[in-house]
């Protein structure tokens, strides 16, 4: 296992850098010029010839390419141009932000897909089964960013203004404006009600696919002799389905994580904006519209990453749960 | 039960009786002063109702009917069985797929999924004298693997390929006998052992794919018999074994029978299997019994077409190159049973007579079959 590991850590090696390639040329070669964005009225040719100069941008793209790759491996990914910050500073502040958000969705989604995919798979056929799917099916089809617009309207502004629930979650940031001011307990309260919404416009897409997956799955699984087996052993049924079936059910869903992520890390990208969360997915998107080539690059080189990261564990959670599958 | 079954089973409990009587007195004697088959029929009348209770059988199926209401229509998968398992002896239950063997099994234990499976009004499964049908789930778990066990036919895919085959002899040791982890381990070790496993403290740790079929049906056993059942229903325990495989299993089946004083109901298709090691035999076509009686009688004297039908099908080493028989058609469909005798379409000496509905004929000593001819 050990062996397996290091060997698939070595083939993600040409594969990161593979993507780093890619990305550089994709965003090099792009039309249009980071300069023009630091252009003022009265800026002389001169300054602007200075600034290209100064940013590396007067040479061909070849000899940047080179540069700016010699330079990621020994860990510099430049200076941003429009946080006027070293990259790696701008990463270190948003990227955190991301992965929690992230993470919680991922959570989330797997932990209730798993849960209503298993409940619809034992009551195939009944009522319950059918209105499951109809609600899922419409969390599938629906885009995030429309469904974030959906809580914002529900949970935060109707539960707050209209309906005055006890109960609202804010639309906005990750931290109220008197976080600073508020006790441990208050600040911990404060950062997962900011959490509720951007999470669940992530996780309820994600949700629905899992659900759907899971349902298949265990479908499969229960009408198994193994299944039967453990019910003839005189086991309850509540054991029968979540030890017996549920591990087997669970391998096919275990290449989701893999899938997902890459859908995950996409879906960040609309719904941080929407919810001004201070994360990556804005931030790349901002360093979109401004030509701030080093942040979009490394931000896009980082998210690649974890995306790799991402299928190699899911590769090894294949082998924690399936006794039959042992990497050499 | 019709009055014919009522008769049949008075007199084959009043036989056995008489035989556990006769073993304990002296043998000599007892034979030489049995009775003719017709006094015996007509004592056992008169002493039935006295050793009712003394003979009682482990398992009484009365009646029992297994229907599927599915959407194409009601599949009368087991109709209206009825039979006996005594402590200790070793019942067959032959037939061809698909005539309700295996639904009779998981009918006992009460494990056909309902829906679309429901066991009709009348049905009854009285184990130790304790109705199952319709009895609390809990209290059907608590016999589950514990007092009837059940080993089933594809011994590839009834072990639960994430959990080592220890974990999973230990968890009905765990549940059954409260036993800790560390004992249940302990146990299952010695039930491996005790089910020729070479190496069980190696093997007890291993996961189901990496044994042989033969040795997962090994590790099924172990389970099954885990708790010391009364009853251990064999569902086609070797079908998917080899031939060496085959006889292997069986004998170690006969092996923990006489071991554990369990009774044994074993299903098959295989004649062979039968004649090698059951007691009694029930022979069943189309979800009825057609035929049941001792292992001699079935093989010796089969009454019922079906039966010699079946004893025609299988090869014989003592005359090579003969054309092997078969009984012509297949086992018709559950959702439509036809009409009259069930067997009528594919008899060789159907004629007048079976357009009417056959039933059991009382044959004495417990046997019985079911077609009008026998009786005449």
């Amino acid at each position: 296992m050990t062996k397996y590991l290091l060997r698939r850590l070595l083939g993600a090696v040409p594969l990161v850098l593979g993507i780093a390639t890619i990305v550089f040329f994709a965003v090099n070669l792009a039309p249009g010029d980071p300069t023009l964005y630091f252009l003022s009225p009265g800026m002389t040719q001169e300054v602007v010839e200075q600034t290209r100069i100064n940013f590396g941008l007067d040479q061909p793209v070849h000899v940047r390419y080179a540069r700016w790759l010699g330079a990621m491996l020994t860990g510099d990914f430049g200076y941003s141009f429009s946080h006027s910050r070293p990259v790696l500073d701008v990463l270190a502040d948003f990227l955190p932000n991301t992965l929690l958000l992230s993470a919680c969705a991922l959570g989330v989604a797997f932990f209730f897909g798993i849960l209503v995919g298993t409940y619809q798979a034992v009551r195939q056929y009944s009522l319950s089964d059918s209105a499951f799917s109809v609600v899922l099916l419409f969390f599938y089809s629906m885009p995030s960013f429309w469904l974030a617009l959906m809580l914002i309207l529900t949970l935060s502004l109707f539960a707050r203004n209209v309906w005055e629930w006890p109960i609202w979650f804010p639309a906005s940031g990750m931290t109220s404006t008197e976080y600073d001011f508020l006790s441990f307990g208050g600040q911990v309260r404060d950062r997962i009600a900011h959490l509720v919404l951007p999470t669940l416009s992530l996780a309820l897409v994600l949700t629905a696919g899992i659900a759907r997956y899971m349902r298949g799955s265990m479908l499969e699984v229960i009408r198994q002799d193994y299944v039967r087996t453990a019910r003839a052993k005189g086991l309850s049924e509540r054991v029968v389905v979540f030890k017996h079936a549920l591990r087997n059910a669970l391998l096919p869903i275990i290449t989701l994580v893999g899938l997902y992520i890459p859908v995950l890390f996409g879906g960040t990208v609309f719904i941080e904006t929407i919810f001004a969360w201070p994360g990556m997915g804005r931030t790349i998107v901002e360093a979109i519209n401004t030509r701030d080539y080093p942040l979009v690059m490394a931000g896009s080189f980082f998210f690649a990453s974890m995306v790799v990261a991402a299928n190699l564990i899911a590769d090894v959670l294949y082998a924690v749960v399936d006794p039959r599958i042992r990497y050499e | 039960m019709t009055q014919h079954e009522a008769a049949g089973a008075a007199k084959s409990a009043a036989k056995s009786a008489a035989k556990s009587a006769a073993s304990s007195a002296a043998t000599a004697a007892a034979n030489s002063a049995a009775p003719s088959a017709a006094q015996s029929a007509a004592r056992s009348a008169a002493n039935s109702a006295a050793q009712s209770t003394e003979v009682e059988p482990l398992l009484a199926v009365r009646d029992l009917r297994a229907w599927f209401l599915t959407d194409q229509g009601v599949a009368k998968a087991v109709d209206g069985i009825s039979f006996a398992v005594r402590e200790g002896e070793t019942l067959g239950i032959v037939g061809e797929s698909g005539c309700g063997k295996t639904v009779t099994s998981l009918a006992i234990l009460g494990l056909l999924p309902n829906p679309p499976a429901r066991l009709m009004d009348g049905s009854s499964v009285s184990f130790r004298g304790q109705e199952l049908v319709g009895a609390e789930e809990k209290r059907l778990r608590a016999l589950r693997g514990n007092e009837i066990s059940m080993i089933f036919q594809e011994p590839m895919s009834s072990l639960n390929p994430v959990f080592t085959v220890g974990d999973q002899i230990a968890e009905t040791l765990r549940l059954h006998r409260r036993m800790d982890r560390k004992a249940a381990h302990g146990e299952a070790v010695r039930l491996l052992d005790e089910v020729g496993i070479p190496e069980p403290g190696r093997r007890v740790d291993e996961y189901p794919h990496q044994l042989s079929g033969g040795m997962r049906q090994r590790v099924m056993i172990a389970m099954a018999i885990a708790c010391a059942p009364k009853l251990l229903i064999a569902d086609e325990p070797t079908t998917a074994l080899d031939v060496t495989i085959q006889a292997q299993i069986l004998e170690l089946l006969a092996e923990l029978r006489r071991a554990h004083g369990m009774a044994v109901m074993l299903i098959t298709h295989d004649l062979g299997v039968v004649a090698e090691v059951c007691d009694r035999v029930i022979v069943m076509y189309a979800g009825q019994i057609v035929e049941s009686g001792t292992v001699e009688d079935i093989f010796v004297r089969p009454a019922h077409p079906y039966t010699r039908g079946l004893l025609a099908s299988l090869p014989s080493v003592g005359t090579p190159g003969r054309r092997l028989a078969s009984i012509p058609g297949t086992v018709p469909s559950p959702l439509h049973w036809p009409e009259g005798c069930r067997f009528r379409a594919r008899c060789p000496s159907a004629g007048e007579g079976c357009e009417r509905a056959q039933e059991l004929v009382a044959l004495g000593d417990g046997r019985a079959a079911r077609c009008w001819r026998v009786g005449t």
